[in-house]
């Protein structure tokens, strides 16, 4: 049974644009369904809903038609068979690395001893042990992403969720955090829906690309590379990587191209 | 030989100076505060004497009639009877404005109900309502404290409820990711992403508390500082008026920096994140 189900997800805003309001429709009816284990990219030009589209797998919106399901549960808010990492971390600033990845477990009720030994579990996990009571303006953006993967993982969620977890990160520190991911995914086994602008993030890392334009899943692009996929660059230069990578480009461009020359 | 020596030293003083390099001199926040009082306590002391003493008083006099008013015993007793409603109303102002600030800010509902009374209370002429106060609370103890307690505590709410406003909607999100309770929100976000805005709004009070004292010192039974500066005021003594008036002003900066410290002990990340210009 499939992890993560989207079936015909509607959602839509109301912005006020030059003072009046108006109807965006951010999704028009979404569907897709992940594995579990799996690691799916969700992917399109900004604006084709795939942030909303994790928003509403998380609970932090709601759909406005059809139906979430995470583990057969209907998704009706947030809860801790998920867990979100943030497109900028998001960390609690007068909390050390330490203190902000107790702060999920907190929240799921874990205390004393077990607290302070899953906390620095997650941050060994990420390879932060030894900065864990620096506080988040003390740390590096890749350090800061790190705890943030640290705290969504320590409450143990069925799915992990991310928001563009790299985008904010310079070349290279991306490309360790991605490898980083690949070997903490091998570790723990979690299903990942992770969103990303970025098609060689999306090709690298995900079994699947789910490709999105104005709210629409436009096509699912199934990734046949091997795993462990540690080895980033020669994973880059595999004949499967190019191809997949050129044929969501060249789906992505058959769309945005004439819209962008009207 | 001398490069010798020179060259042998040089790695030895290195080696001292790794941890942390020390300047040789730094011009420090204190010596220029303490230069600035020099400076302005000096110009008034020479311009002083040549004023008419009704009209305005300098340094060495004010300091002789304080002198004069500590050794009587007046001036304890005075700064004692003045701490105890000032201390009373400014914590109680405390104790009720944040939490009415942290309601106010985080529930729109409670923002319709109630902003607007706080809102219009901020610009209230207290001195006006003092008369009414005092057939409330009578001349004592009591009604000094009300009057603290309601000049106090408008400032200390309005900043409270501002930084409420201000915490970014990304941190509430990671509470409601994490399925945080309404009370953990409270507690474990919004309380302390506020408590910059809240000291911020601690400090303003204190000058207005210090205000709302004299005004209470002064309409209500006449004591302490305020009274001290009314009955010298009456008597034309206006050097031993200046004592109280000083001692109220040391004070003020005094709990400033003493609220200053209790912001570095429980936002330190805010001072080390804050861009001030170290010179």
């Amino acid at each position: 049974m499939a992890e993560v189900v989207l079936k015909d997800v509607v959602k839509t805003f109301t912005l006020q644009i030059g003072g009046k309001p108006q109807l965006v429709n951010a999704l028009k009816g979404v569907s897709f369904s992940v594995q579990p284990g799996e690691i799916v990219a969700l992917t399109g030009p900004s604006g084709c809903g795939k942030t909303t589209a994790l928003r509403i797998i998380m609970g932090l919106e709601s759909a406005n038609g059809g139906e979430v399901r995470v583990a057969g549960k209907h998704v009706l808010g947030c809860g801790h068979d998920r867990g979100m990492v943030f497109q900028h971390a998001e960390l609690l600033p007068w909390r050390s690395a330490l203190g902000n990845v107790k702060f999920g477990l907190e929240m799921k009720g874990v205390r004393g001893k077990e607290l302070t030994e899953r906390a620095e579990s997650y941050l060994e996990l990420v390879g932060l042990k030894d900065s864990m009571d620096r506080r988040p303006h003390q740390l590096s953006g890749g350090m800061k992403q790190r705890v943030g993967i640290a705290r969504a993982l320590a409450i143990d969620p069925a799915v992990l969720l991310m928001d563009e977890p790299f985008g904010a990160l310079d070349a290279q520190t991306r490309e360790v955090l991605q490898a980083e991911l690949l070997s903490i995914h091998a570790k723990t086994g979690k299903t990942i829906i992770f969103v990303t602008h970025d098609l060689d993030e999306a090709v690298l890392l995900a079994d699947r690309v789910v490709l999105m334009t104005q709210g629409e899943v436009q096509d699912v692009v199934d990734i046949d590379l091997p795993r462990p996929r540690g080895d980033v660059v020669a994973v880059r230069a595999h004949e499967e990587f190019v191809k997949k990578r050129y044929h969501i480009w060249k789906a992505l461009h058959a769309h945005a191209v004439p819209d962008a020359l009207h | 030989m001398t490069d010798n020596t020179l060259a042998a030293k040089a790695p030895t003083a290195q080696d001292a100076a790794v941890p942390l390099p020390r300047a040789k001199f730094k011009l420090a926040k204190g010596h220029v505060t303490a230069l600035s009082l020099i400076i302005v306590g000096s110009l008034w002391e020479l311009a002083g004497p040549s004023m008419n003493p009704l009209f305005g008083s300098y340094p060495s006099a004010i300091w002789e009639a304080g002198v004069r008013m500590a050794q009587s015993g007046d001036l304890m007793t005075a700064i004692l009877s003045s701490l105890q409603p000032f201390a009373a109303g400014y914590l109680l102002a405390a104790l009720v404005g944040i939490p009415l600030g942290l309601l106010i800010g985080r529930y729109r509902m409670v923002e319709a109900a109630v902003g607007i009374y706080v809102t219009a209370g901020y610009a209230m002429p207290l001195v006006a309502l003092v008369p009414l106060f005092m057939l409330w609370f009578g001349l004592g103890f009591t009604v000094k404290v009300a009057i603290i307690f309601t000049l106090a505590i408008f400032p200390i709410c309005i900043n409270t409820w501002e930084g409420v406003r201000a915490v970014p909607k990304a941190l509430i999100e990671v509470g409601t990711s994490f399925v945080a309770p309404p009370a953990a929100v409270m507690w474990k976000i919004v309380l302390p992403a506020t408590l910059p805005y809240i000291i911020a709004g601690m400090k303003l009070a204190i000058g207005k508390a210090v205000i709302a004292m004299v005004v209470a010192e002064f309409f209500t039974a006449i004591s302490g500082l305020g009274g001290i500066i009314l009955n010298a005021a009456n008597q034309f003594d206006t050097a031993a008026m200046f004592v109280p008036i000083i001692i109220l002003m040391i004070m003020a900066v005094g709990l400033t920096s003493l609220v200053r410290l209790l912001e570095r002990r429980l936002a330190p990340w805010q001072t080390e994140l804050s861009g001030r210009e170290a010179a």
